[in-house]
């Protein structure tokens, strides 16, 4: 069997089916949540342990991730009475989760251990400020740092602005276009209750919002928010006997970077990104191609970053991200939604955990949107995705996660509905 | 010996086991930009490396490198989350490739060295200036002293340059 693109989907490799997201789970999104990062890791492990039909008994591996600004998996593990057969808490933000799923996978494997909670927790808003305003912008400036914060290029926004740009110039990508993301997942956050930022607006509320760092107003910038995300990774045979559909994992690309990872500038194209090389992990090693996949989660730190990543995994040619973003495709209601949660820009800040919660939850066919909920306890969806409507797509079958770090390291991961 | 200093208030510091770092911050101080060339297959690197990038290996050598080139991207900063940088809106981080070793070793590779748009005394430079820099305006290196031992290495408008009719700017202003 070979996928349109002649990709040999003849032989499934790479632990493909073999295993699942079986829960997920998180706190509310919030901006001062009032509690501590052990306290939200805490509940929201806790949710996807519920979700997943588990016991504290059934967990014995467990990752996180964080850049210090997090609590460690012992005490979450100590909290919810979970001993612990493996754990490891790594440095990283965005394009963790998916890279964290490659690695549970293959612990499972080695059988080091049965099934392993994956969290994210964090006051990235009342805490640790993830724009890098208030006591993150005061330690020293030491190093290799001398060669970019003593510039005043230090927050995200400003880190990655030169690819974005260079793709204005390099494609004639124009801020309209890219304004299309923030707005698609504006309609996208409407329809879900827990977005901390669930207005609709318009492109014009996007190129007239103030500057931040060009080609960046305020609205093409995500959040800041304090809130954790769980997920809990175990065999596909396991997971079959959790109460939800399984998510199987097709496969796993894990912070794939382009060359000189130390200061990737130099190594151009520089409106490139890492999703060129992923790519070619990504879909031989799920048997599947970008037309086949039917809702995206292309992390939205930035509208911009969407745009690039879908552009360089092959949902359109080199050049025309702009072109897919703001034709209809990434809408709910289009060929193939981006962010039906209203992703970073509109739900709430979670480094990624929380998009691929979101493709779970679209594959199990029960996003938690405005329909109502039938005598059984399921949601009855509408399919009208009409502000205060519903966000389910309708037969997801095949998701695509593509996770971001910076323009030089990404991670992405495909599953399908089990 | 370490580095331990301020610029517009902000603390900077090398430590004394950096020596590629404190080295290359030394040639600035002196208004003399060098960078390291490998002492085997001799490309240049920026920023200073432990290995070469290209072939590993260990030995490198400091050498002069005319520093001129082209502004290949930009950000342009409106919302300062440095205290150090408040002032300054708007300021610019130009990443500029230098005329040297541009396209090799392979055609999409340069040295693309960082720095701030500033006057030719390395001071941040005013709107008006900002206004004029875009993709394609020719550069040229000026420094800003900061202490014994560090310069930052910056960028100015090279006046006797040719210069693209209008270089790229972001459409809206």
């Amino acid at each position: 069997m070979t996928t349109g693109s002649g990709i040999d989907a003849s032989s499934p490799k790479h632990l493909r089916d073999k295993y699942a997201i079986a829960g997920v789970g998180e706190t509310t999104y919030t901006r001062g949540s009032g509690r501590s990062t052990r306290a939200l890791g805490t509940w929201a492990v806790r949710n996807a342990m519920r979700d997943a039909g588990m016991q504290p008994g059934d967990i014995d591996g467990m990752l996180s991730y964080s850049g210090n600004d997090s609590t460690f998996a012992p005490f979450i593990a100590g909290d919810l009475g979970i001993r612990l057969n493996f754990y490891m808490d790594v440095h990283g933000g965005g394009s963790s989760t998916e890279a964290l799923v490659g690695i549970a996978m293959g612990v499972i494997e080695a059988g080091l251990c049965e099934v392993v909670a994956i969290y994210r927790a964090m006051n990235g808003y009342s805490e640790v400020r993830i724009g890098g305003t208030g006591a993150r912008s005061a330690p020293p400036v030491a190093g290799d740092q001398l060669h970019s914060r003593a510039y005043g290029w230090q927050a995200a926004g400003q880190m990655f602005s030169h690819t974005f740009m260079r793709h204005m110039y390099d494609y004639g990508t124009t801020p309209e276009q890219v304004a299309m993301v923030k707005v698609a997942h504006s309609q996208h956050a409407s329809n879900n209750p827990k977005a901390l930022y669930p207005k609709r607006v318009t492109v014009e509320d996007v190129v007239s919002s103030r500057f931040i760092v060009k080609p960046l107003h305020l609205l093409d910038c995500c959040v800041e928010s304090d809130n954790a995300t769980a997920i809990i990774v175990t065999r596909a045979e396991r997971a079959r006997d959790c109460p939800h559909t399984p998510a199987l994992i097709q496969s796993v690309a894990g912070r794939v970077s382009k060359p000189r990872s130390d200061m990737h500038y130099q190594h151009g194209p520089i409106s490139t990104v890492a999703g060129y090389y992923a790519k070619d992990i990504l879909w031989p090693n799920a048997g599947v191609d970008p037309e086949d996949i039917d809702v995206t989660g292309s992390y939205d730190a930035f509208t911009f970053t969407a745009l690039l990543q879908l552009e360089d995994y092959g949902f359109c040619k080199k050049g025309e991200g702009g072109e897919y973003v703001s034709g209809g495709t990434i809408l709910l209601g289009g060929k193939r939604p981006n962010n039906t949660s209203g992703g970073h820009l509109c739900e709430g800040y979670t480094h990624g955990m929380s998009m691929v919660i979101e493709n779970v939850r679209q594959l199990r066919g029960e996003t938690d949107d405005f329909c109502p909920i039938g005598p059984d306890g399921k949601r009855r969806h509408t399919y009208d995705y009409s502000e205060g409507g519903c966000r389910q797509v309708k037969d997801a079958e095949l998701t695509a996660n593509l996770g971001w770090a910076i323009p030089g390291t990404g991670s992405a991961m495909v599953m399908r509905k089990g | 010996m370490a580095i331990n200093t301020e610029y517009l208030g902000m603390p900077l510091s090398v430590n004394d086991l950096d020596i590629e770092n404190i080295e290359y911050f030394r040639y600035c101080a002196e208004h003399n930009f060098h960078l390291q060339a490998c002492a085997k297959c001799n490309l240049l690197r920026y920023p200073p490396t432990t290995a070469c990038p290209w072939c590993t290996c260990l030995e490198s050598r400091w050498v002069p490198v005319e520093a001129k080139g082209t502004v290949h991207s930009y950000g342009e900063v409106h919302h300062a989350i440095q205290q150090a940088f408040k002032d300054h809106v708007p300021y610019m981080i130009l990443l500029v490739d230098l005329d040297t070793q541009n396209g090799e070793p392979s055609e999409h590779e340069a040295l693309r060295v960082a720095g701030n748009l500033t006057t030719l005394d390395g001071r941040l430079a005013p709107p008006e200036m900002v206004r004029r820099v875009g993709i394609g305006t020719r550069v040229r290196m000026v420094f800003t002293d900061v202490d014994e031992g560090l310069a930052l290495p910056q960028w100015t408008i090279d006046e006797e340059a040719e210069q693209p009719e209008s270089p790229w700017r972001y459409p809206q202003e």
